[in-house]
């Protein structure tokens, strides 16, 4: 598998609030609706302007704050194809993977790549290339892997529940 | 080599004999926690094609983030977890007169010493004051625990922080959680087990505890953890009768880091605008005009806040200017300081008090900012955005830096108020 996408770079500590506000956690229930606010706080201009496959890349600690999943689900459906940063906060991972939505943690990478570039990413080959040289990155472990593989979360657990039924 | 507290309870949860930091393990929670995000979690629940949770007796679900309903869209949101909670035959279902979950899972006796308790909240760290590995998780999470009654969780590694010295005059726990989290920055701890120790924390109130705690994943922590002890087991003892065992990590057990902070010599702290490590001495921001004071949610709404907060304002008034919304944490609490006769002393000075819930801490109702509004505020978070508006500000302090800030309608010293 891999993500030929335009990079919207942004910095460290890139909060759940900025990404999907607080005041639309319990109102909007669509996930199509939720991409319309996706980044409101952060960038106004990225909802609008967002391509299928685009790509963010940022600083440390990506999506710190709340556990409120649709902080991942409004990027997933607002097209994003790959989340590059230097760190995660943990629930973010967590939820991103869980929204099929996968992620590269590669600070190396993050430090070489400019916004508005086009950036390819091979997570077979852990390798991300960018302008200025390619990069390699961790492959995510098995067992999260499944999940991502799967298409998230739910899928993965139907999966599991079919096949003990099978059994 | 001795074991972490979180390497022998997640071996303890996956039932192996033991377990390595970095290590993948399959865990069997003891309480699984939603509150009011529980409708969207039926509706991804349902989604996997069963009908029926696996163990309704682990499920606790307080509403509180929005109560009561701002909306008709919230009030739907509340009618269908109702009906969920009816369905699925969940007892541990507390309606809109509780109060904060994480206030109210402690009272109602949900949290035991040595058990594993995952939330679809992010301040879940909030038990680990009590010697519980608790911390937060998605959505999609709990759909799937509730369905198979399990979750992958990767054993940590543990930073022990111990916190030594007195406290000074006018510095509450608040100030400490502060104070660290300004000096080890917002991704600090990331992925880390945080164990609180020392003397400090040792005389500290179960409430100090849970401030602590709760404001352990602001700086990226898995879990904050405290040992429990004697105040531990009685604050316990009249709201549980079931058993539990304390877990402790050995003394030889190896912590990938010990920090070690003296705090003689603290000030009053404050979190300035949009992150909440971004601390500052109190002295650096006095004058600071405040539109909004907000004294409660899950990180200082307990009775022992709001003592401190009447002893401040008694027989004093509140500047002209200032909204002083006071939140009990629960209505425990509520009642309690009913009885204290502290609502009627905080009524005096101009306070609007609340209702027990989270009021306008994530901006969704009751009391929300306008741009260019200034709200200092006893809460958790101070992200852009947080109280519902991008321009406004939002700045962190103790209930005593809060209550004495809002008699001058800007950001005051306490220590002056309390000689």
């Amino acid at each position: 598998m891999s993500i030929r996408g335009k990079v919207w770079k942004y910095g460290d500590d890139v909060n759940t609030d900025v990404i999907f506000p607080g005041k639309y956690t319990y109102t909007i229930t669509d996930p199509k609706e939720m991409a319309l606010h996706a980044l409101e706080d952060l960038d106004p201009k990225f909802a609008k302007e967002v391509k299928k496959e685009d790509i963010i890349v940022a600083g440390r600690n990506f999506g710190c704050g709340s556990s409120r999943e649709q902080a991942a689900t409004c990027l997933k459906y607002a097209g994003v194809g790959v989340i590059v940063a230097k760190s995660f906060a943990r629930i973010f991972f967590r939820n991103a993977i869980n929204q099929g939505l996968p992620l590269v943690q590669c600070k190396e990478a993050v430090e070489n790549i400019s916004s508005g570039e086009t950036i390819t990413i091979d997570f077979e080959k852990g390798e991300l290339s960018c302008k200025k040289g390619v990069f390699k990155f961790p492959p995510l472990p098995e067992s999260v892997l499944g999940i991502l593989k799967d298409g998230g979360l739910i899928p993965h657990t139907k999966k599991i529940l079919k096949i003990e039924e099978g059994e | 080599m001795g074991k972490t507290f979180a390497e022998k309870i997640l071996a303890l949860k996956s039932g192996k004999k033991s377990v390595v930091t970095g290590e993948i393990v399959t865990v069997s929670p003891d309480i699984v926690m939603s509150h009011d995000n529980t409708a969207a979690i039926a509706k991804k629940f349902k989604q996997i094609g069963i009908d029926k949770v696996k163990h309704p007796e682990k499920i606790v679900i307080p509403l509180d983030h929005c109560v009561p309903a701002a909306t008709e869209k919230y009030a739907a949101n509340h009618k269908e977890i109702r009906e969920f909670v009816q369905e699925q035959k969940i007892e541990n279902f507390y309606d809109i007169n509780t109060g904060v979950c994480h206030q109210i899972l402690p009272e109602k006796g949900h949290v035991l010493p040595g058990s594993l308790i995952l939330g679809a909240d992010s301040h879940t760290t909030t038990y680990g004051a009590f010697g519980v590995f608790s911390t937060g998780i998605g959505r999609s999470e709990v759909a799937s625990i509730w369905a198979t009654d399990e979750i992958w969780l990767r054993v940590p590694e543990t930073i022990k922080i111990n916190i030594e010295g007195t406290i000074p005059s006018g510095v509450y726990p608040k100030d400490i959680i502060l104070h660290i989290i300004g000096d080890l920055g917002a991704d600090g701890v990331l992925y880390k087990a945080v164990e609180f120790g020392g003397k400090v924390v040792r005389e500290m109130s179960i409430s100090g505890r849970m401030t602590l705690c709760n404001m352990a994943v602001e700086m990226g922590a898995k879990i904050g953890y405290v040992e429990p002890d004697e105040k531990t087991i009685q604050w316990l003892a009249p709201r549980t009768n079931k058993k539990y065992e304390i877990i402790k990590s050995d003394t030889d057990a190896k912590f990938e880091k010990i920090i070690d902070y003296n705090i003689s010599k603290l000030e009053p702290q404050v979190a300035c605008p949009h992150t909440v490590d971004n601390v500052k001495p109190v002295l650096e921001v006095v004058g600071t005009r405040i539109d909004q004071a907000l004294i409660g949610t899950c990180t200082n709404g307990r009775i022992e806040d709001l003592k401190i907060v009447s002893e401040i304002l008694r027989g004093k008034k509140i500047s002209k200017g200032v909204r002083l919304l006071v939140f009990p944490a629960s209505m425990e609490v509520f009642a309690q300081a009913m009885e204290l006769g502290i609502l009627q002393e905080l009524v005096k000075s101009g306070a609007v008090i609340m209702n027990p819930g989270c009021g306008p801490c994530l901006g969704a109702h009751e009391g929300a900012l306008a741009p260019g509004e200034v709200c200092l505020s006893t809460a958790n978070r101070n992200f852009k955005g947080r109280m519902g508006c991008k321009e406004a500000e939002v700045y962190l302090a103790s209930p005593a830096t809060v209550a004495v800030s809002s008699l001058y309608g800007e950001i005051t010293d306490v220590r002056g108020d309390l000689k």
